[in-house]
């Protein structure tokens, strides 16, 4: 590979990361709280959907975003209504939203442009445009920094760089503020909580909705930043991807970017190489493809030393009476 | 004493829970702008009102019978197999690989020698995140996900590029010789009604015969003994001297061999060759039905009929409101789930209060 692939790969590894990130993050602010989500997905496709839906008819990807943002709120406000208030199954609760959201966005894409369930292609304004680092002209022409400058960090949409940016505040969220602390506390062990006399369920609905915020911006990253448009189970697995990365970085925000880079970094290489040779045999597209799926098998058997999840996650508390 | 009398528990409040979500689902039907009272009637009478119809119902309820089976095993042992979608493909090669490459005399024994084949190949599929779970405790959900999309994209690569009729362009494997096809509704039933085109099949008595072996197997086993009892507590199972990575291994390879069986019907009874994508989403309705039928064989057989008239209906209402598309039933789906699995206190609380003021007041 010379140097200017591995450019490409980078960049578009940034590019890729960016969705797993801001659902991976998603993922530890609502398991963090003792509320373990695999409705991610449900709520990543929803959020594309009416993101890609409201910037076609408004040509504005702003207002797509907020719209994606409120949709992927109203599912999270469901599945903590199921697993916080009826305190039902999580799981369940996930697996039903995934459903609910494959199949409505189709169903409301039909039933608004016709078009099988896409959202029309968007353009211009619709679309989050890349945006040009400072500098990135005038570094350009130094060598090895300059390329990976101007190529690798430069020229993605504002989402990206905002994704980069939840890192440090997540981190800054969870482990330097009060919230963050009681955050942490409730996921662990939510009856102390409750004896300090701080809401569990707030402090729970709390979390669950800044996972469907981020889940929001993950959504609307996918069909206004990444592609043009909307398409049917366009989040192809990507929120489980982002779990298995939340158990891969132990629950940590710092470890989570580097996990979710990993994992871009696969999905680009299959992207790029469609059929490679290794060793004289040629490696199939199909399996590329599944590369990432199988890497996500292979990190949750434990290859990389043990993951403890936050104690009470997947546990409604029951106050006691 | 509980709180709920058990007619209430088993039949009442999923009947509720179905309603609400039945009710949500009209909602959406008269959002797209059409008249929920009118679909529903269309659903109705193109699935259960002609013998027609029938042969399409019965056909997809005996996949559910088999999917929902395979989830409801899982579910005793408190594991939940969300890979049936993945374990039916497999089973499908496993079904192929009987019936194309074994010269049968007859469809009997092809009928055996393709249901061991699918069940084996469903259950190996279910082996590997069953032992990730069991010795290596990697969450069960998202490695059987994850094993739906390795599924695919192998199923995809075997299609293409292996099992492909040489110098045909379609992704699929030759017809199955005639030898391994298996009685059609016409061929046992044409006194009935069913027509050639009906896709019921003989997989539809196995799936009825796998409803009762999971009966025996549960309630009137030893081992079935040892799932419940690990489903319910696993350190009292624990205690009580049962292996939890026999009782994990042992359930999950049941449950794949289960979703893996669909592929009879499917794959050797309707299609009568392999195609991309042969399951179509039934390894996820089984979640519904298992849910739905409380994890007992009688109420899955009860709730995979329920998605068959939801699905053969569903078909027939696109064909005649084309504004609503079939994905109108992954809908209706997941808002199953959700009120039968997730929001199921939402009912069950204040009946239990209706119910236990109503005995107050008695006694």
């Amino acid at each position: 590979m010379d140097f200017a692939t591995l450019v490409q790969v980078l960049d578009s590894t940034l590019r890729l990361a960016t969705p797993l990130l801001f659902a991976c993050l998603a993922g530890l602010f609502s398991e963090k709280s003792g509320i373990l989500d695999i409705g991610l997905e449900g709520k990543m496709l929803a959020a594309a959907f009416f993101a890609a839906a409201t910037a076609a008819v408004t040509g504005s990807a702003w207002i797509g975003l907020a719209a994606g943002c409120a949709a992927s709120l109203v599912l999270a406000a469901l599945h903590g209504l199921a697993s916080i208030t009826f305190r039902g199954n999580q799981l369940i609760s996930g697996v039903a939203i995934n459903f609910l959201a494959a199949g409505i966005t189709v169903l409301m894409g039909q039933n608004w442009f016709g078009l099988g369930g896409r959202t029309p292609q968007l353009e211009g304004a619709a679309r989050f445009q890349n945006i040009e680092l400072p500098f990135a002209q005038a570094l350009s022409p130094v060598p090895v920094i300059g390329p990976l400058y101007s190529q690798v960090l430069s020229g993605h949409t504002i989402l990206v760089y905002l994704g980069l940016l939840a890192v440090p505040a997540t981190w800054y969220l969870l482990f330097r503020t009060r919230f963050g602390l009681r955050l942490r506390a409730v996921g662990e062990n939510p009856a102390a909580v409750d004896t300090a006399g701080v809401s569990v369920t707030g402090l729970r609905y709390g979390g669950v909705a800044i996972c469907g915020l981020l889940c929001g911006l993950s959504g609307a990253y996918l069909s206004t930043g990444l592609a043009a448009g909307f398409v049917k189970d366009m989040s192809a697995g990507r929120g489980f991807i982002a779990l298995a990365a939340l158990i891969f970085a132990k629950w940590r925000p710092w470890y989570a970017l580097g996990a979710c880079l990993l994992f871009g970094l696969l999905e680009a290489l299959g992207n790029r190489f469609q059929s490679i040779q290794v060793l004289g045999v040629t490696v199939p597209t199909q399996f590329m493809q599944a590369l990432p799926y199988i890497l996500t098998v292979v990190i949750l058997a434990g290859f990389v030393g043990k993951a403890i999840p936050p104690r009470a996650g997947g546990e409604p508390y029951v106050k006691e009476r | 004493m509980d709180a709920l009398p058990k007619w209430a528990d088993i039949v009442l409040i999923p009947l509720v829970n179905l309603a609400l979500a039945l009710a949500v689902s009209a909602l959406v039907i008269a959002y797209i702008g059409e008249n929920p009272v009118e679909a529903l009637t269309l659903m109705i009478s193109g699935s259960v009102g002609s013998a027609y119809g029938w042969g399409y119902t019965l056909y997809y309820a005996t996949n559910f019978v088999f999917t929902g089976l395979a989830v409801a095993v899982a579910f005793h042992a408190r594991l939940f197999n969300i890979g049936g979608e993945g374990q039916a493909l497999l089973g499908g090669l496993g079904v192929t690989l009987a019936c194309l490459y074994i010269p049968w005399p007859h469809w009997t024994l092809a009928l055996v020698g393709a249901s061991v084949g699918g069940a084996l190949f469903g259950a190996a599929w279910a082996a590997i995140p069953a032992w990730l779970q069991a010795r290596r405790g990697s969450h069960i959900v998202i490695t059987t996900i994850m094993f739906n999309f390795i599924a695919s994209a192998l199923m995809v690569y075997l299609l293409v590029n292996v099992l492909k009729v040489p110098g045909s362009m379609a992704p699929e494997t030759a017809r199955f010789p005639e030898a391994t096809h298996l009685p059609s509704a016409f061929d046992w039933g044409a006194w009935m009604g069913f027509t050639k085109s009906a896709p019921l099949n003989v997989a539809f008595f196995l799936a009825l015969a796998c409803a009762f072996g999971v009966w025996v197997l549960i309630w009137r086993t030893k081992l079935g003994y040892e799932i419940r009892a690990f489903g319910q507590s696993e350190p009292a199972a624990v205690y009580a001297g049962i292996s939890p990575t026999r009782i994990i291994m042992v359930a999950m390879l049941i449950s794949g061999g289960l979703a893996g069986l669909m592929a009879v019907n499917a794959v050797q009874g309707e299609a009568e060759r392999l195609v991309i994508d042969s399951v179509q989403g039934a390894g996820f309705v089984g979640i519904a039905v298992a849910l739905m039928g409380r994890s007992h064989p009688v109420g899955v057989v009860l709730a995979a009929l329920l998605f068959g008239i939801l699905y053969q209906g569903g078909a027939e209402l696109e064909f005649s409101m084309p504004a609503i598309s079939r994905e109108m039933v992954v809908v209706i789906q997941a808002l199953v789930i959700l009120f039968t699995g997730a929001l199921d206190n939402m009912v069950r609380t204040p009946l239990e209060r209706l119910f236990l003021r109503r005995r107050r007041r008695a006694a």
